[in-house]
């Protein structure tokens, strides 16, 4: 790229950063919005709800006094709001602690889960997606692609079950639940394991898919055929010059895939009992403590936003072609 | 190519079959418990074996199929009825800030997985096979609305359109008239997609606890239930399972069936 062409699109590439910039805070203004009208803008009252029908009046008095229900529901909301983004998310009433707190150490759980998982899923889907691509109508294709078809079907936690039944229960080689914590890094994470092999079965099914039909539409093109011409072999081909381009669909799919992931996370951590978010939502819906619920659920959206938006960014960095059209 | 339209509609027809079969006849009462008889294996009498209340897995399976059906059905009904519209709405009026509006709503929507729009009904309204509808529902509308509006934008650029403009037909009309006839193959398609996954978001929320509630059969809560006694009574597991995966895999493959027969292009190269 000459001087001139980069001084021509680097005001494009700053209008195209703006522009998703105003999207994402608006996405997460309007979801905040969603998340709090829905929880607690239904009517009745939210704390005689939380404290069920047989509440002390004066118990009912100091948790209305907590949550500002004497206070109008804007305010509520902008207060709630205010406290996310200096950190307070308001404290539980059932653990009565900081829910920033409970937040934090639960992440400590789910992220590493995954991280694994979506590491995992990469690590079978490029082997299974580059050996289908350059085995094209094979039997081997056909084999990877049974698979997929299989692999997408079948509900994550049922195969968390099936793991657990054969490499927990039967052969002994993984916990079957449950989490020791941090200190021993290594039992953590052989907790952590099956739960990550569970997860990652439906993401890999799914990527192998896109790389495959990627990487045979990239083996189409000119340059590849120019790059075979100059003597390079198939193998070096697929890999050097098909991969790369074909992994720019891929990551698209890995961003749209991520909710997929997150909620994947949330019922998987219900399987093997693992405190992660997902727990800790469940057991706040059941002890309906709304203050947990509206902020994790928060939390959660945040993180599909921002890794939506971080996707958007990626993009636009490997394919320049897409930042000059906006 | 024609293989899996074959498997696809045998397994698909199956599913449905079990379920209607099962509004007027099970081998045995769903509900009716027999202790004696608990944790039983496959035999003549209960052909998929018995539960943890001796109730016969497969009359189960067939109320379960039922549930599992009629939930995604309704979901992939709400996502169409909307989806659709908006997205011939946002393609008649392309580049428009109505067209950014509906799209960038569908943004949002998706950053709301089914299952995080389930804890958010279920935390206020309680969890019940109707909330799991919605919750699957909302998440389809984006999906269709992208779709309709993607196969509808190409097809603005034809020449017989323009010529239904210039003939004066409004934008509503030719979406009707033109537009959707002409997007119901990529609509279809995409309904076995979404309904499959239905299925399988149906069966997660039941599993947690957020879908359907006792005595409501349902196959996710019967794995739910089988959880603790996996070890102990295994095949109580792994029959509600595998009616989800041929279920599923069933729609999957009648989806990739139905779109390779019904794409003219593909047709062209088989033949």
């Amino acid at each position: 790229m000459t001087v001139r062409e980069r001084q021509r699109t680097l005001p494009v590439m700053r209008r195209y950063l703006f522009r998703r910039l105003i999207i994402l805070l608006a996405s997460l203004w309007v979801a905040s919005g969603v998340i709090f009208l829905l929880v607690e803008g239904v009517p009745g009252d939210p704390a005689s709800f939380m404290l069920g029908v047989n509440a002390a009046p004066d118990t009912l008095a100091a948790l209305r006094a907590q949550m500002g229900l004497d206070q109008p529901f804007v305010w509520r909301y902008l207060h709630w709001l205010g406290g996310m983004l200096s950190g307070d998310f308001g404290t539980s009433f059932t653990y009565k602690t900081p829910v920033a707190g409970l937040i934090a150490a639960r992440l400590a759980v789910s992220l590493p889960l995954a991280g694994i998982a979506l590491f995992l899923s990469v690590a079978l889907a490029v082997p299974m997606g580059l050996l289908a691509a350059a085995r094209r109508g094979k039997v081997s294709d056909g084999a990877v692609m049974a698979g997929t078809q299989l692999g997408i079907a079948v509900p994550n936690f049922w195969f968390a079950m099936l793991l657990v039944l054969l490499l927990a229960v039967r052969w002994h080689w993984f916990p079957a639940g449950g989490f020791p914590g941090w200190s021993d890094p290594l039992m953590a994470l052989r907790a952590l394991t099956l739960p990550a092999i569970a997860l990652a079965l439906p993401q890999a099914a799914i990527l192998t898919r896109v790389l495959r039909s990627a990487l045979i539409e990239t083996l189409g093109q000119d340059y590849i055929r120019t790059a075979r011409a100059k003597g390079l072999s198939r193998a070096r081909a697929l890999t050097r010059h098909a991969l790369r381009n074909a992994l720019i669909p891929v990551l698209t799919i890995l961003g749209l895939q991520f909710s997929f992931l997150l909620a994947g996370a949330i019922i998987i951590e219900n399987v093997f009992y693992l405190p992660g978010l997902g727990r800790l939502i469940f057991q706040a819906i059941t002890q309906r403590d709304l203050i947990v619920v509206e902020s994790v659920v928060m939390v959660l959206v945040f993180a599909v936003i921002m890794v939506n938006f971080l996707t958007d960014l990626a993009y636009a960095a490997v394919d320049p072609r897409l930042r000059r059209r906006t | 190519m024609k293989l899996s339209l074959v498997i696809g509609g045998v397994l698909s027809a199956a599913a449905l079959l079990a379920a209607l079969v099962s509004l007027v006849w099970t081998p045995y009462d769903v509900g009716a418990l027999d202790i004696a008889h608990k944790l039983q294996g496959p035999s003549a009498a209960h052909w998929l074996g018995t539960d943890h209340f001796g109730r016969d897995i497969a009359s189960m399976l067939m109320a379960g199929a039922r549930t599992s059906l009629a939930v995604a059905l309704v979901a992939v009904t709400i996502g169409m009825g909307l989806g659709v519209p908006l997205g011939l709405w946002a393609a008649a009026r392309r580049g428009s800030w109505i067209d950014e509006g509906i799209m960038r709503a569908n943004d949002l929507i998706f950053a709301f997985p089914a299952l995080v729009i389930a804890i958010l009904i279920t935390a206020t309204f309680g969890p019940s096979a109707t909330n799991a509808i919605i919750a699957i529902g909302i998440f389809n509308i984006p999906v269709f609305a992208r779709v309709t509006r993607a196969g509808a934008l190409s097809l603005w650029q034809l020449d017989y359109i323009r010529a239904a403009q210039v003939a004066g037909k409004n934008r509503a009309r030719i979406s009707g008239e033109h537009i959707l006839p002409n997007i119901a193959n990529l609509l279809i398609v995409q309904g076995t997609i979404q309904f499959s996954l239905g299925i399988l978001a149906e069966a997660g929320l039941s599993y947690v606890g957020l879908g359907a509630q006792p005595p409501t059969p349902s196959w996710g809560r019967m794995l739910a239930e089988s959880q603790t006694m996996v070890a102990l009574a295994p095949h109580v597991a792994i029959m509600p399972g595998l009616a989800i995966v041929l279920t599923v895999l069933g729609l999957n493959l009648l989806g990739d069936g139905l779109r390779d027969a019904l794409d003219p292009r593909l047709r062209g190269r088989l033949a």
